[in-house]
């Protein structure tokens, strides 16, 4: 598996795109920083940007590099390789350049810019701790819609959609159950709903750090443990391990059972 | 007042040129400061020295300076008060009071001072205490440079640090207070100031005033108290350069001002508190180059407030810069800086060229089902809360800032 | 070698493997045939685990290769599109695939003369043409001495040269004693390099036997014209 990843890998540096999502980084945190001048704004805007287009890049890269080494997968296939090093490999190949170029990226400009002298040090490691998660989550996740999928054109569309679903009509939904249901006791199901979306889940650990002051506005008991201690962080951090770790575990099944 | 005091005592010592120094210690002639009291002349001096005394209920009726040197310990064992001032020109300086009585019946103190003028409290250290220093109608006096440290856990049983009933034109400064019910208390006390303390960790309020006027709060420290600071019913307030901050939780409040009317708070950080103030029947109060920071909430609105104005304040990186629970706006934002503002400024004036609404959707959205909080920063909210900006339907239409700033105000420079 | 018994294989409600029974003895040279979408690839395909049957058992060199990739080490396949990571340099591939089958083969050096592969092994494989990379494709299937074969479609984008060195590679393979199975559309291809042939028609093996044997029940004096003609064995 390793070699697989380390190829995968080599292919993935040389790739225009990983320069592209590199670049891409490291421009938005070059103007982000000098254009605001102020990095505890500077983290804000990057938060927005990471739980929404983290999922979206790492889901349409995924797919798209799924498909377009179909033939260099049917080559090892028929190398004395286990299939699940190959998929396994492969995957972590896409997820770890993904989450290179942007702890690089948006390390660099940071880096240059002081931040290791600056008290927003711990929210910038966190977005880019989050944000490495989410790339392996949705990296994971795109891998399985492209394994599900030989039609490219419906991967793609299915890859979107999930981005979509996940980014924004599950909060919508959220939301609107949260009015229907709003006389009764709500946070159970709050912090349930949370841990079922990635990107709610890491916008929730983002938030804990940022505007913790805010969440503790609000009376419910549950809501108050989650907050106000250590607990919060711990389920965060334990439920987006298994985000990584349940779509990868799929990956391995169903990459045992395929036919190519 | 300062000066009125020092006159003051210029004047007893010219007057009482043969006052005398009594030494107390536990070898001494007076091994009781109870007994060197009763011997003592009207300005005498006691000089206590280190040592335990285990005394309560030391009553001082007549003008006398308590010196203690080195920090003589007053154990008053639980039984009751320990120092009380009955009488004016009273200095109680330097001592170390432990363990007052707790009572539900007697507000006991380590020192209370009562109906007296001219006393000077300074540099006692209070520890197991039930109330600190009780000020009860005595006017023209001094708190200064003491350390309060309690150990409360319930509201109910516990007393507050320093406080200040019916007692005008009284200096509180340099003070710490930490662990009690309320820090600081006032209660009917008119014109007095209350600089420089530092109030914290306290379970319910840093600072609490009622029903006093005219009164003047600067340069104080209050942090991470139970429920902030709350100040109600009071007129002609001037809250200046104070630092707020995490003050966390749902009853929780930077400041919480309820019925203060033609106040000024200026230069004051408000700063990582669930809600920097909340603001309920207050009117004509000026909030002019405040720095609100990391707060849940940097102002909220609870209804009957006319005439305030935001002037030149910095909004940076709250949750939510303002609540509004009213579809009437007479207050007036302007010239602030706000950190979410996202406007442009093309003929570079300094100042946004399109207004900016401090007020979002989601904010009411909260309001009806606090749950939702934990959607807060996510997309589909950024939504909601754009197109509610593009057309305003729940948000008062004049509630706006006509002329954001484009660039963080620097307060210093004014 | 090679024992296939009972072999289906559904994809979805198309059922592409009907029950095959093949033995292929240590040695032999075996050509598949078929028309399009007879199961030829899918047979390949199943030899080498990339296709997964839905029952049926195959055994290479008597051990099954159900959840078992260890025995790809004895077979050398060449596929039938040739693509590879474009970002690769040629010679990056080819350790690389050296490295994957851990076997520090040396014939490699061989293959690349032979094909005239050295300008552009430092070149990288998303810029060559459709016929280098064929090339390239063959000189990984021959790099390493495995006793089984596999080559499907193997003279597709080759120039006639080429393709001589091909055959002449093939040759030598036979005359090592290797098992070999191939399909092409190239009849004259086949005939150069094997006498034996499987012909398979809608997922069954509809034909089994030696090129002669073929042109004797077909009646018909070449090999093209006797597959041409292959049909006609049901009314027999």
């Amino acid at each position: 598996m390793i070699k697989i990843l380390k190829y995968s890998f080599y292919d993935l540096i040389r790739s225009r795109w990983t320069y592209v999502y590199f670049a891409f980084y490291l421009l938005l945190g070059i103007v982000l920083l000098f254009l605001n001048n102020d990095l505890s704004k500077a983290v804000i805007t990057l938060m927005n940007v990471i739980i929404i287009l983290v999922p979206l890049i790492s889901t349409v890269f995924g797919v798209m590099y799924y498909y377009n080494s179909r033939e260099f997968t049917e080559l090892l296939l028929a190398q004395p390789v286990k299939r699940s090093s190959i998929f396994i490999g492969q995957y972590l190949g896409v997820a770890l350049s993904l989450s290179i170029s942007l702890v690089v990226g948006l390390g660099l400009p940071f880096i240059f810019y002081g931040i290791f002298k600056s008290v927003a040090i711990w929210d910038f490691v966190l977005l880019l701790v989050t944000g490495t998660f989410l790339s392996l989550i949705f990296t994971a996740l795109s891998f399985n819609i492209a394994l599900a999928n030989e039609n490219r054109i419906k991967g793609f569309g299915y890859a979107i959609l999930l981005w979509l679903f996940m980014a924004v009509i599950y909060d919508g939904l959220f939301l609107i159950s949260l009015l229907i249901f709003e006389e009764y006791p709500l946070d159970t199901f709050s912090i349930a709903a949370t841990l079922f979306n990635p990107i709610d889940l890491s916008r929730v650990l983002i938030l804990l750090k940022l505007d913790i002051s805010a969440l503790l506005g609000y009376t419910g008991a549950l809501f108050q443990k989650f907050f106000g201690t250590y607990f919060g962080m711990l389920i965060s951090s334990a439920v987006l391990v298994l985000w990584v770790i349940v779509p990868s575990f799929f990956i391995y099944r169903r990459s045992r059972r395929k036919d190519f | 007042m300062t000066l009125h005091i020092a006159i003051g005592i210029a004047l007893v010592f010219s007057i009482n040129s043969n006052a005398k120094t009594i030494v107390v210690c536990e070898t001494c002639e007076f091994p009781s400061i109870r007994e060197a009291v009763e011997f003592s002349a009207p300005y005498d001096t006691l000089e206590i020295r280190k040592g335990t005394y285990k005394e309560f209920n030391i009553r001082i009726d007549k003008p006398l300076t308590l010196l203690g040197i080195d920090y003589p310990i007053i154990d008053g064992a639980f039984k009751g008060e320990i120092v009380q001032v009955v009488s004016d020109h009273v200095t109680i300086d330097g001592l170390f009071i432990i363990n007052v009585g707790t009572s539900y019946t007697e507000d006991f103190a380590a020192v209370r001072v009562s109906n007296s003028e001219h006393f000077l409290v300074q540099n006692l250290v209070l520890e197991k205490l039930f109330f600190g220093i009780y000020i009860e109608k005595s006017n023209n006096g001094r708190v200064y440079n003491n350390k309060i440290v309690g150990d409360a856990e319930e509201e109910y049983n516990s007393g507050n640090g320093i406080q200040l009933w019916y007692s005008n034109h009284v200096e509180v400064d340099k003070n710490i207070v930490t662990h009690v019910r309320d820090g600081i208390y006032l209660e009917f006390s008119n014109f007095c100031k209350i600089t420089n303390n530092r109030s914290n960790d306290n379970i319910r309020y840093g600072l609490h005033f009622m029903f006093s006027n005219d009164d003047l709060y600067q340069f104080n420290t209050f942090e991470n108290n139970g429920a902030g600071v709350a100040v109600m019913f009071s007129k002609q307030i001037e809250m200046l350069d104070n630092t707020f901050k995490n003050n966390w939780g749902p009853a929780s409040y930077g400041i919480l001002l309820k019925e203060i009317n033609d106040s000024n708070i200026r230069r004051n950080r408000f700063q990582n508190n669930t809600t920097g103030i909340n603001i309920e029947g207050s009117n004509r109060v000026n909030y002019e180059h405040n720095d609100f920071v990391g707060n849940g909430w940097a102002v909220k609105f609870r209804g009957a407030c006319y005439t305030n104005i935001f002037r030149e304040n910095n909004f940076l990186f709250n949750s939510f810069d303002l609540a509004y629970n009213s579809k009437v706006n007479d207050n007036l934002f302007t010239q602030n800086y706000w950190s979410n503002y996202t406007g442009y400024d093309l003929n570079e004036d300094g100042l946004g060229d399109i207004p900016y609404r401090p007020v979002k959707l989601f904010t009411y959205v909260v309001n009806r089902t606090p749950e939702a909080i934990i959607l807060l920063r996510s997309l589909f909210v950024d939504i909601i809360d754009f197109s509610e900006k593009v057309s305003p339907v729940f948000t008062p239409d004049n509630l706006l800032d006509e002329q954001p700033k484009m660039k963080r105000i620097d307060h210093g420079s004014d | 070698m090679v024992q296939i018994e009972g072999l289906h294989k559904k994809f979805g409600r198309n059922e592409v493997l009907q029950g095959i029974d093949l033995e292929i003895g240590r040695g032999e040279i075996f050509a598949i045939l078929g028309p399009n979408g007879s199961g030829k690839t899918t047979l390949i395909k199943s030899v080498l685990g990339m296709v997964i049957p839905n029952t049926g058992s195959i055994h290479v060199n008597g051990h099954s290769i159900k959840k078992n990739h260890r025995y790809r080490n004895e077979i050398d396949y060449l596929p039938q599109i040739a693509n590879f990571p474009s970002n690769l340099r040629v010679n990056e591939l080819i350790r690389m695939i050296k490295d994957l089958r851990n076997d520090p083969s040396e014939k490699d050096q061989e293959l690349i003369e032979l094909f005239g592969l050295k300008p552009y092994l430092n070149k990288k494989l998303g810029t060559l043409s459709g016929g280098t990379k064929q090339k390239v494709n063959i000189l990984l299937t021959f790099m390493f001495d495995s006793p089984l074969l596999i080559l499907d479609e193997p003279t597709t984008g080759l120039d006639p040269i080429s393709l001589i060195r091909l055959k002449e590679l093939l040759t030598s393979e036979k005359e090592k004693g290797k098992t070999i199975l191939v399909t092409s559309h190239i009849m004259s291809f086949v005939e150069s390099v094997t006498s034996k042939i499987v012909y398979l028609l809608e997922g069954k093996i509809y034909f089994k036997g030696s090129i002669p044997e073929l042109k004797a029940r077909t009646k018909q004096p070449d090999f093209e014209h006797a597959i041409a003609s292959i049909l006609t064995l049901a009314d027999d």
